[in-house]
């Protein structure tokens, strides 16, 4: 009891000592407070940023190891790129060089051939100076050639001239009018006059004569079935009625037939056919066929025969007609023939009276 | 009254008529009397006469027509209404030969004037029975059955196309072959009448072998002929690559040539031409024609004549060059430059003028070598005059400017440049700028005479708009000179000076 008298005597100092530590406490613990606040912030920090770091540590890491690698990756690629560039560079080079090289062999060679043009147009000079000489000397010879023709027709109208007025020639009594004795020559025409022959005068009359002839001549050609003489007296004498004259007269030419054929007939008959057929004819080549149609002609097999005849695929062998159904009543062909016995049967084959035994 | 009397007055009456008849048709001959004649009338008279009995009769009154229808178109339309036509076409197949000459005559003088004429002329079925007289034995009328189907079918197309319907080519060919000089000749211009109209009917007259036959007459001595036949060939091969080479093909080739030096100007003229309708088609063609010697003997061609006989040479020099560039030097080589600059100082005709230009234009666009030729017989200051020249025609002016640029912007010879510095427009002077900006930078000696000669201070005096193309070439002008020269040589330089004189101060 006495520890409990003595607790109770102790409880107003305990109460007190409660108070006062309770305040003191109380005092205290806003400090307190905020130190461990502050130790708390500290830890809690220096934990985060461990973890961060930690965190940015790996980061640093995975992104390190990403970015060589895509970087690298890029890195060839460019590389390849630029190889690939250069090579295509080079070889575009090369390929310009043979390009160049070639186009000029060929360009030199073939389009553009200087040598070849020059010598192009040195022979066309040539030609071209061939072609003007040959010209002018054919302009020449046609030139001389006309006027060879108009010398010559003048001389033949001075000719005709001269042969007409043959009858002004001087005489020696009497000197002609292309003669004059004032001058010193005689004119061309004088000398003209007297080398031509003159055209032979006719008196009116023979030439009426002769006209009056060639036109009977011509009549009677022209009509041959000439009227018979009207007043048909037989004239007097060791002559023929005029009748018969008449007929013998009227008679046309009877010539033998070796006489009336000419000894070329055949050949001009000959010529006369083929210049015939030449003047007769439209167009050389008469008629081509248009295309190929006829080369590519099927054949087509005659009615009578049993196989066809077309090309064969290759491998088929046949010796005998394949169309055997066409031959099925038929005997097959013998080549061994039973000897016909004519002797041994003589007198018996046949009966006397001819009938078969 | 008599038998002999009554006869007597039939006797009469057919003299009188017959003695007419002649006299019409010899009155006809004659220009002056046309007038009277038509006036009197003579058109209703002669209609009966051609169904009179006496078959002189009827041939003289056809004779009398066909004069007066040659004569003009007026009396060749009194014909066609007068109904006088299917007369003609009736008896053409039934009477005698020169009859039939007669009313061949009236068609061909009624058929010449118009395509109507010649139109009514076929409307009356006037072809049939012409193709049937072209199978008569006669060889006149022949002549006049193919004269009357070439004036037909001269006008156009059509009417050529209903000749050759008829079936008148083969025959016509046949014609040509006949030994008559005269026939021949008028075969051949009726063919040349039919084909010059399309291609197609230049291929019929092909078909029936006609060129084997118009080539073999090539060196006929008939002038008249050759005439004829050559047309025939250059109506042919104008329409068509093909037709050409048919025609070349004939191997008409180095005779031809020969035929350019024929007496006859339109021998020349039509062999000329044909050669122009060859080698207008491709540069094979005239290749062949260059290689064979044909453009020397043109050249020379163009210096024997005058006028628009020299059109086809000079138009041919001009397609052979235009084809291709050695042509071109090929025409330039065989002296052919040197004949068109003769030719464009001395004809006076525009067209012929123009040719001339064009052909001209064609050889010289090629490459500075070929603009050096041309340019070298100074022809660009005659192309000049001839552009600016008012009184010249537009199609003139269109050619020589056409020309004048295609060779501007190839020269590169300086000295033929220069006067057209001085007095060529500014559509010209462009052109020429442009080629001295192009050759002075690269070529100091040129630099050094462009001074000399007032070239750059001529082209100093040049207005030109800012910015304009002119002004760029001039601004590269100026690039190839030191400034002060460029100074030195502009106008108002003087004045400047004085300037600066006035107001220097001495110190």
């Amino acid at each position: 009891m006495a520890r409990l008298v003595k607790l109770q005597s102790q409880i107003q100092q305990v109460r007190v000592e409660f108070f006062t530590r309770q305040r003191i406490a109380e005092e205290n613990r806003k400090r307190e407070n905020a130190a461990a606040v502050k130790i708390q912030s500290w830890v809690r920090g220096c934990r985060v940023r461990a973890y961060v770091r930690y965190l940015s540590k790996h980061a640093v890491i995975v992104q390190r190891t990403w970015r060589g690698f895509s970087a690298r990756a890029l890195f060839r690629h460019m590389q390849e790129v630029a190889y690939l560039a250069m090579r295509m560079k080079f070889y575009n080079q090369m390929a310009v060089r043979i390009q160049r090289r070639w186009r000029g062999y060929y360009v030199r060679r073939n389009v553009h051939n200087y040598y070849e043009r020059k010598k192009y147009l040195e022979a066309l000079s040539k030609k071209n100076e061939e072609i003007r000489r040959e010209l002018e000397e054919f302009g020449q010879y046609q030139q001389k050639e006309r006027h060879w023709v108009a010398v010559e027709r003048e001389e033949k109208k001075k000719y005709q001239q001269a042969q007409r007025q043959h009858f002004l020639l001087s005489t020696i009594q009497c000197p002609g009018v292309y003669n004059s004795p004032f001058r010193g020559a005689p004119s061309e025409m004088e000398e003209r006059m007297r080398r031509v022959t003159p055209v032979l005068a006719q008196s009116a009359a023979r030439q009426a004569r002769s006209k009056h002839r060639q036109q009977r001549m011509a009549q009677e050609q022209q009509n041959a079935s000439f009227l018979p003489p009207i007043n048909a007296k037989k004239p007097q004498g060791p002559f023929r009625a005029a009748e018969e004259v008449w007929r013998q007269r009227q008679r046309p030419l009877e010539p033998s037939l070796r006489v009336a054929t000419s000894i070329t007939a055949l050949e001009e008959a000959r010529e006369q056919l083929r210049s015939q057929e030449l003047s007769g004819r439209l167009i050389d080549h008469p008629f081509w066929p248009f295309a190929s149609a006829h080369k590519s002609r099927k054949y087509q097999p005659l009615i009578h025969t049993r196989s066809a005849f077309q090309p064969l695929p290759y491998g088929t062998k046949h010796f005998r007609e394949d169309t055997k159904h066409t031959l099925q009543d038929k005997e097959a062909f013998k080549t061994v023939f039973t000897t016909c016995h004519v002797f041994d049967k003589y007198g018996r084959l046949y009966s006397n009276a001819g009938n078969m035994v | 009254m008599s038998q002999r009397q009554v006869l007597q007055v039939f006797e009469s009456y057919q003299k009188s008529r017959t003695q007419f008849v002649q006299t019409v048709a010899e009155l006809a001959t004659r220009p002056q009397n046309i007038e009277t004649l038509q006036n009197a009338g003579v058109m209703s008279l002669l209609r009966p006469l051609l169904l009179d009995v006496v078959p002189t009769i009827q041939q003289t009154a056809a004779l009398a027509l066909g004069r007066l229808a040659n004569y003009n178109d007026d009396l060749a339309e009194a014909i066609v209404k007068g109904d006088i036509l299917p007369q003609l076409v009736y008896s053409l197949a039934e009477q005698n030969r020169f009859y039939k000459k007669a009313a061949a005559f009236v068609l061909r003088a009624v058929a010449r004037h118009s395509p109507e004429l010649a139109q009514a002329v076929v409307d009356c079925g006037a072809l049939e029975a012409l193709v049937i007289s072209l199978e008569e034995f006669d060889p006149g009328v022949k002549e006049a059955a193919s004269w009357a189907l070439g004036y037909i079918a001269r006008h156009n197309g059509e009417l050529s196309q209903a000749v050759v319907d008829a079936g008148a080519v083969p025959l016509l060919v046949l014609c040509i072959q006949e030994p008559e000089i005269a026939l021949k000749r008028i075969a051949a211009s009726a063919l040349s009448d039919i084909a010059k109209h399309s291609p197609e009917l230049a291929q019929t007259v092909v078909d029936t072998g006609a060129i084997a036959h118009l080539a073999q007459m090539i060196l006929n001595p008939d002038a008249k002929l050759k005439r004829q036949v050559f047309s025939a060939l250059s109506q042919i091969s104008k329409h068509s690559v093909d037709l050409a080479e048919l025609v070349v093909e004939a191997e008409i080739f180095p005779a031809v040539l020969a035929c350019l030096r024929d007496p006859d100007e339109y021998v020349r003229k039509n062999v000329t031409t044909l050669m122009r309708e060859i080698a207008k088609h491709t540069p094979e063609l005239s290749q062949m024609i260059v290689n064979s010697g044909g453009v020397a003997a043109v050249i020379d061609y163009l210096g024997d004549c005058k006028g628009a006989m020299r059109l086809p040479g000079i138009m041919m020099l001009g397609y052979v060059a235009a084809h291709a560039e050695n042509l071109a030097m090929a025409v330039i080589l065989s002296k052919g430059v040197p004949q068109l600059a003769i030719c464009l100082s001395e004809e006076s005709e525009d067209h012929v003028r123009a040719a001339t230009a064009w052909s001209l234009g064609q050889i010289g666009r090629h490459t500075p070598e070929h603009a050096r030729a041309v340019a070298g017989v100074n022809v660009l200051p005659k192309l000049l005059v001839l552009y600016m020249d008012m009184e010249s025609s537009e199609d003139l002016q269109v050619k020589a400017k056409k020309a004048l640029k295609s060779i501007l912007q190839k020269c590169t010879h300086l000295p033929a440049l220069e006067p057209l510095l001085y007095d060529a427009p500014s559509n010209i002077l462009k052109h020429v700028v442009c080629q001295f900006s192009k050759v002075l930078p690269h070529d100091s000696k040129a630099r050094r005479l462009f001074v000399t000669s007032g070239g750059l201070k001529k082209v100093q005096e040049i207005k030109a708009d800012p910015g304009s193309p002119l002004q760029e070439y001039i601004n590269s002008i100026n690039n190839c000179y030191p400034e002060e020269i460029v100074r030195y040589y502009s106008p108002g330089y003087s004045e400047t000076l004085l300037e600066r004189v006035e107001k220097y101060q001495p110190a």
